[in-house]
């Protein structure tokens, strides 16, 4: 067994332990943040070193290194140490907690790495529950009524949830005798059309899981938890799960459908088809609802359960043409992408302004053009982005993810998806109004760290990069998805 | 009668369903925890069963239970220490009282 292939979750680990031991000796809070960004680029630094190798099963199969994995797990890497730069002056407010606060971060994100490379339904498990646990503990961090609030919501949602994939995996392995996808993939190949359709414990199997993997990536009718957990949550860790945790959920699930369930052909049919209602009942909810929130950070939580359901109409054009289609797999990846930047933007600047006046109500941001104009346009970039227009970044992920759909016979989803997208458009430009066109209630600049302001120059220029030269990326999404090992 | 994999499995689903029913329908945090841990030890039982029936050469299943309850205790504990700082800050584990964010 090769450990060396395990050296960026090893590094991790390592880090995560050695912050909260330096917590214990040491006064100087700020040497945490640079031991956990040093770990994460060590960690980053190992994944670039493998990445275009030959897959690699590792721990009996439990754990696939492949660049599928490589690029989520450098995904996640960088999105973690934007997560703990704009931290540093949240948590600089904390009198107590500091080491668990970055130990939690560092260790949800080594869930979040192993979800993706995951290969066994035992490994999904465990490395989904490791990244969930994390994120209950950090969304209550705050100790205040709203932020217990949400992490008890959390913990409850998200431990039915668990139970329910739990249960659905245990059918899935009662009725293919292994719980491995690869083998499970075997297995179901080798039955009959007509045995497959007539075994309603597999099926249900399947669709537990799928309500499982569901609450993960707020895909509605499993996003009750995703508006009320956004808005008590400290809001560097609303960043963390609306790009980390979400992104992972969709790791997880293109992995086990497409490895495991991608044929024969009347499955991926039947799942196909129910990620494309989730998705169209999603974007629609998810935008109608956003449109008359007057909190930003619920504003966003409805957006991201829109977005949501836009990825899954990629999900929905795999399981269409399961055989042929990488490039459903790529512009997946290339959406997730896309949206992690926009999203990253645009909350930075929520944290920036929540840091100086204390509120996240979207008539407190009137006036932020004259008062932070660099804000106020990182803002409106991040939501120009999200909407889908150019030159950014979430105009060519729409393109790529609508275009795929529609060559897969999805025309009436892509319909519905635009129409969305022209709603959406409505309650992302209010916000861009009210900064530039009315007048500033209060007066003074709004400050911010140096930290915030470097996190937000990367997001912004990952967009407009995106943008205006995605070549790079998609290459990087398609070598990623046609080296999908197992 | 000898006891079959159907046996197990109908013990399990009724478990299932009734601990779900009483996530649902209860108003206390605490009896909800309890009521969660009722479905994941559902899904245990059948994970146990079937391996004990489908694959009896292979411990898959149980070595898979193994593990869910490690994640089970984990989440239990956590959820445990939520419910403490929340009845710290307002004096109540009751869910309808819970209710400072809406829609």
């Amino acid at each position: 067994m090769n450990l060396e292939l395990l050296l960026p979750e090893l590094s991790l680990l390592i880090t995560a332990i050695a912050v909260i031991m330096l917590d214990l000796f040491t006064e100087r809070k700020g040497l945490l943040t640079v031991v956990s960004i040093a770990g994460l680029a060590i960690a980053a630094g190992f994944a670039i070193t493998m990445w275009g190798t030959a897959p690699q099963a590792i721990f009996n199969n439990m754990l696939a290194v492949d660049n599928y994995a490589l690029f989520f797990k450098l995904l996640f890497l960088g999105i973690a140490v934007l997560v703990i730069l704009v931290s540093v002056d949240y948590v600089s407010k904390f009198a107590r907690f500091h080491g668990e606060y970055h130990a939690l971060v560092l260790l949800a994100t080594l869930g979040m790495m192993l979800m993706t490379a995951a290969t066994d339904l035992i490994s999904i498990f465990v490395a989904l529950e490791l990244a969930a646990i994390s994120f209950y503990v950090l969304v209550g961090f705050l100790k205040d009524k709203k932020s217990t609030e949400a992490s008890l919501k959390f913990v409850l949602l998200g431990g039915v949830a668990s139970a329910v994939l739990l249960f659905g995996m245990a059918l899935t392995f009662g009725f293919t005798g292994t719980t491995q996808l690869p083998e499970i993939a075997q297995v179901i190949k080798g039955m009959s059309t007509q045995s497959l359709l007539a075994n309603p414990g597999l099926i249900l199997g399947l669709v537990l899981m799928i309500a499982g993997f569901g609450f993960k990536i707020a895909a509605v009718p499993f996003h009750m938890w995703v508006p009320d957990v956004y808005e008590g949550a400290p809001t560097p860790i609303t960043l963390y799960l609306s790009v980390g945790s979400k992104v992972a959920g969709f790791a997880v699930i293109l992995r086990v459908f497409y490895s495991a369930f991608a044929l024969p052909e009347p499955l991926s049919l039947d799942w196909g088809m129910i990620f494309a209602i989730l998705g169209a009942i999603g974007m629609t909810l998810g935008n109608v609802v956003a449109i008359q929130q007057a909190n930003i950070k619920r504003m966003l939580a409805y957006s991201s359960i829109a977005h949501a359901g836009y990825i899954m109409i990629g999900l929905a054009a795999i399981g269409l043409s399961p055989t042929t289609d990488t490039l459903a797999q790529s512009s997946i990846l290339f959406y997730v992408v896309a949206f992690t930047l926009a999203d990253l933007a645009a909350f930075i600047t929520v944290i920036a302004v929540s840091g100086k006046l204390g509120s996240d109500q979207i008539s407190d941001y009137a006036g932020m053009g004259k008062q932070a104009p660099i804000l106020a346009l990182a803002l409106s970039l991040g939501l120009i982005s999200l909407i889908g227009l150019p030159p950014t970044a979430g105009f060519i992920a729409k393109f790529y993810i609508f275009s795929d759909a529609v060559s897969n016979g999805l025309l009436w989803l892509v319909i519905i998806a635009v129409l969305n997208s022209t709603i959406s458009a409505y309650y992302y430009l209010r916000v861009v109004k009210v900064m530039w066109l009315n007048e500033p209630v209060g007066e003074g600049k709004v400050p911010s760290s140096f930290t915030l302001r470097l996190a937000l120059a990367i997001s912004c220029l990952g967009i407009l990069l995106l943008g205006i030269a995605p070549d790079f990326i998609i290459k990087l999404a398609e070598m990623a998805t046609s080296m999908f090992g197992f | 009668m000898s006891l079959g994999l159907e046996h197990y499995l109908v013990l399990s689903a009724a478990l299932f369903s009734i601990g779900l029913y009483g996530a649902l329908t209860k108003r206390s945090a605490v009896v909800i925890l309890m009521s969660i841990e009722l479905m994941l030890n559902a899904a245990n039982i059948a994970l146990v069963a079937f391996s004990r029936y489908i694959v009896p050469a292979l411990l898959t299943g149980q070595v898979f239970t193994i593990f869910s309850i490690v994640v089970a205790a984990a989440e239990a504990t956590v959820g445990l220490a939520i419910i403490m700082a929340i009845y710290r800050s307002r004096e109540t584990i009751d869910t309808t009282k819970i209710d400072l964010m809406k829609w």
